[in-house]
């Protein structure tokens, strides 16, 4: 096969195996480089924890950690300030029960109209542009509550302040519905077709279908699915700090201002802080609460999606 | 119950086998469910269209040369997105590649170097739980770890690292996803040859996944351009009147100027708010097209 | 005969391995045992392949013949689970040595897949992987090698036109030519083929048959088959392998008229498989 003119493939491929240094430097090199990358997303996590960590510790160690989590006042900046977390995580929970009172009954009947009811033309269309919904950036939905959503409510309810909990929550409820519909009908997807055709062979409508046969069977991502919105609920921050005011919560009245715990720390950090007081490790404190509620609710999610999938 | 047995029992055979006298009304209930669900699908689309019409209507008025030329200003006639829109594409050019390498890194050692072990499984499930951790948070690891322990400062760096991080899980787990559809013949035909492991990565699979590789990273990246809350953490400026010259230099973003005129009382500032977060979305869109057309083109159906 | 005495120079990395005389065998399999996890695929394999002959490899679906042949280039490893013991010696190095050199074995050992599986790239890129893989990239000898494999592997005629077409846009035939063409251009010793027929049609097949033939004057052919007209027409040997064991091993003639064991005269006479 080879002519005269030059050696045979073979013997030219043994030549350069000998010689074949770059190659087995790559070969070694690379993987480590991989490893590397990957070692760094740990140390991520690592760097978070212990960034929290050891700036909590510090504002423990000027503000009793009993207060913190006692004490029903929250106001750092006064003379003499009142570190109690509550009115946070109740302004942090009300807007996101409002969020979840809008996205879950919006998102849970979206994912069954798509899953069980739309063609597959249909699902094809409507899922990018609910995506869209779920693209926009929080500081447009943060705009968008303060300059249209509250003027408009403010019509309907008199006594609504600019500042207040309710729109934010709303708007924020819109931004979660796709996020609840997604990953409820991937859920719901995952349930094979032949259990349906069980269903419809019995003579059950398409309704029946859905709730009796599909839902229950799709149930634990369908839970896991509000708990993660929820989780990103708790975390949002933009819409809140916008929309929501800088004002501690005085009771569940959520038409008037409620700081969450993600405001307040991106108000702080915005220039009222000075580094080294004690207001500006109370942020890291609030971090810490909020990196701790996410976390378990993120590892809950998890474990109920596993814990208590149907196994088909 | 009581009733439809009797019923049953009353009826002839014939009728007995028709339809259930139930019928009607289940058929009912079911079209007006479909109603009450095909309501939300036209909810939420409703919100995105009033959403869209709403911002482009406050804010197309202000939209003029001026915008894109001149520097934030007291006066809500005279502010521009200069500053923020050349700080925008310098920290995509930052984070895009260095999110790119580390996030198309992790996504390589997992999927074809890595054991199956527990040290493979905590890397994992590390990536999907940072994937929910609030922004905000990884803001308070930037200004702590970039800003202050690295002395970065407030820089365009820090801020590229930090929203490096933040948008690492989204690139990591795309890329898994358009490495994993890498059909297993091709590496084979390629071991087969006598290649070597890089090799076969470098010269069959990262080929062959690149499309779905780039699109993640894309859509990762456009995640990154819209995010505000890290960068008010680690201290991006909201008033600023230069470009950056480097890396070092400090900046602002569009976000964090829409944020800046959304604060401001005057009705005026809202307008020009608008004018620039119609920009923010067309840059948006853009990307996303960008997304979309690779996916569309280059994605092989193996 | 110039060409066999390059077969047999070994590479500098691959001298020192454990030897064991294979006479003209290219392949002496020596007790060989498999193990996905806990089910055992392959039992006490004995085998000596011929050089320059071809081998086939016949049983029913699950008999582990698809698992023995990916042991020969060792591409079984790539499943995290398997566990083997015994030995194969290529060319009297045992291929299980720690020391050995996988990639020096696959490149002397070309495998043809069940399925056509060209990579997503040009005609021409296909076929100048290996070489390229291996240091070779003198533009001149490239466009050889791609003429000369395309040649030997019958397909030159329909493709020399537009060798920048990709591959994907060839006909089930034409790939699985291809991917012949593409482990012919690193010239190897033996030809691994699995099943390479088992998804094209009559016409293809007959091709790629005809192929086989005019390729065993240069290379040593392994085929696992389950077309057992097929290891007829084709083969000098033939291994029945039966539930992870080989019933029988013999001349192809002597295996298909008069078989020594109860068991491959059943299966030859189409009684199960």
């Amino acid at each position: 096969m080879s002519d005269n003119e030059r050696p045979s493939i073979r013997k030219m491929i043994e030549d350069k195996a000998s010689q074949k240094g770059a190659t087995n430097a790559a070969e070694k090199t690379m993987p480590k480089l991989f490893l590397i990358c990957a070692i760094i997303s740990i140390l991520t996590t690592f760097g978070i924890v212990l960034t929290l960590l050891f700036e909590t510790v510090t504002f423990f160690s000027e503000v009793s950690i009993v207060e913190f989590l006692t004490s029903s006042e929250w106001y750092p900046m006064f003379s003499d300030p009142d570190y109690g977390i509550r009115p946070l995580l109740l302004g942090t929970f009300t807007v996101a029960a409002i969020a979840m009172v809008v996205a879950i009954p919006v998102g849970l009947a979206v994912a069954i109209y798509l899953s069980e009811y739309a063609s597959d033309k249909k699902r094809r269309t409507i899922k990018p542009i609910l995506e869209v919904l779920a693209g926009i950036p929080t500081i447009v939905y943060g705009f968008f509550a303060l300059t249209f959503v509250t003027p408009v409510l403010q019509s309907v309810i008199p006594g609504l302040a600019i500042y207040n909990a309710l729109s934010p929550g709303l708007v924020m409820g819109i931004m979660i519905i796709p996020m609840v519909a997604s990953l409820s009908e991937d859920a719901m997807s995952a349930v094979p077709q032949s259990m349906r055709e069980g269903a419809f062979a019995l003579g059950a409508t398409r309704l029946e279908v859905s709730l009796k046969v599909v839902f229950p069977a799709a149930l634990s991502g369908i839970i896991a699915s509000f708990v993660l919105s929820i989780s990103r609920a708790i975390g949002e921050t933009m819409i809140v700090t916008v929309a929501g005011g800088g004002s501690p919560a005085q009771g569940f009245d959520i038409t008037s201002s409620m700081q969450t715990m993600t405001a307040y720390i991106v108000q702080m950090s915005l220039g009222d802080a000075g580094f080294g007081t004690t207001v500006y490790y109370s942020i890291y404190a609030v971090g810490m609460t909020l990196f701790i509620f996410t976390l378990v609710m993120n590892i809950l999610a998890q474990f109920i999606s596993k814990r208590f999938r149907e196994e088909y | 119950m009581k009733e439809v047995s009797q019923e049953n029992t009353s009826g002839t055979p014939t009728e007995y086998l028709s339809a259930p006298s139930n019928l009607p009304k289940r058929e009912w209930k079911n079209r007006l469910f479909r109603t009450i669900f095909a309501t939300a699908v036209i909810f939420s689309l409703l919100m995105l269209l009033i959403l869209i019409i709403r911002i482009i209507t406050q804010g197309i008025g202000s939209i003029d040369w001026q915008l894109f030329t001149n520097f934030a200003s007291r006066h809500p006639d005279e502010a521009g997105l200069k500053a923020p829109l050349i700080g925008t594409i310098w920290m995509m050019a930052l984070t895009g590649p260095i999110s790119f390498v580390l996030g198309v890194g992790t996504a390589i050692y997992l999927e074809e170097y890595a054991k199956p072990n527990r040290f493979t499984t905590l890397i994992q499930t590390n990536i999907s739980n940072l994937a929910g951790v609030p922004s905000v948070v990884f803001g308070l690891l930037g200004l702590t770890l970039f800003v202050r322990e690295l002395s970065m400062g407030r820089s365009l760096i820090a801020g590229a690292l930090t929203m490096s991080l933040l948008i690492l899980p989204i690139i990591v787990v795309s890329s898994q996803e358009a490495l994993r559809a890498v059909p297993a013949e091709l590496k084979q035909a390629s071991y087969a040859m006598g290649a070597t492991t890089w090799q076969t990565i470098f010269k069959v699979v990262l080929p062959a996944s690149v499309p779905g590789i780039l699109t993640g990273t894309i859509l990762a990246l456009s995640r990154a351009i819209g995010e505000t809350a890290p960068l008010i953490m680690i201290g991006a400026l909201t008033y600023i009147a230069f470009l950056p010259e480097s890396i070092m230099s400090q900046f602002t973003v569009m976000p964090i100027q829409i944020f800046n005129w959304t604060n401001r009382p005057q009705e005026e500032f809202h307008m020009v708010a608008a004018a620039g977060i119609i920009v923010l979305l067309v840059m948006l869109l853009v990307m996303n097209s960008i997304a979309v057309w690779i996916r569309n083109k280059f994605q092989r159906r193996f | 005969m110039l060409a066999s005495q390059e077969k047999n120079t070994e590479y500098e990395d691959n001298t020192t391995i454990e030897t064991k005389k294979t006479g003209n065998s290219v392949y002496k399999v020596d007790q060989l045992n498999l193990w996905y996890g806990e089910d055992q695929a392959l039992k006490n394999i004995e085998l000596d392949i011929p050089e320059q002959e071809v081998t086939a490899i016949i049983g029913p679906s699950g008999c582990g013949k698809s698992t023995f042949i990916k042991t020969l280039n060792r591409l079984t490893e790539m499943i995290p689970s398997v566990k083997t013991s015994g030995g194969i010696y290529y060319r009297n190095q045992d291929i299980f040595d720690k020391k050995y050199k996988v990639e020096l074995l696959r490149t002397k050992v070309g495998m043809v897949f069940q399925q056509p599986n060209p990579f997503p790239k040009s005609i021409y890129e296909n076929i100048v992987y290996g070489p390229k893989i291996h240091g070779i990239k003198d533009k001149k000898v490239l466009d050889e090698i791609v003429e000369n494999s395309l040649k030997g592997a019958a397909l030159w005629e329909e493709v020399k036109d537009d060798l920048k077409r990709n591959a994907f846009g060839l006909s089930g035939g034409q790939q699985q030519r291809l991917c012949i063409a593409r482990c012919l251009a690193i010239e190897p010793d033996v030809l691994l083929m699995d099943e390479p027929t088992s998804a094209l049609d009559p016409i293809s097949t007959l091709k790629i048959e005809e192929l086989v033939q005019e390729l065993k004057k240069n290379y040593s052919i392994i085929i696992v088959t389950h077309n057992m007209q097929q290891a007829g027409r084709i083969s000098d040997n033939t291994a029945f392998f039966l539930n992870g064991e080989v019933v029988e091993y013999d001349q192809t003639d002597k295996i298909f008229s008069s078989p020594d064991d109860k068991r491959t005269e059943d299966y030859i006479s189409g009684r199960f498989g």
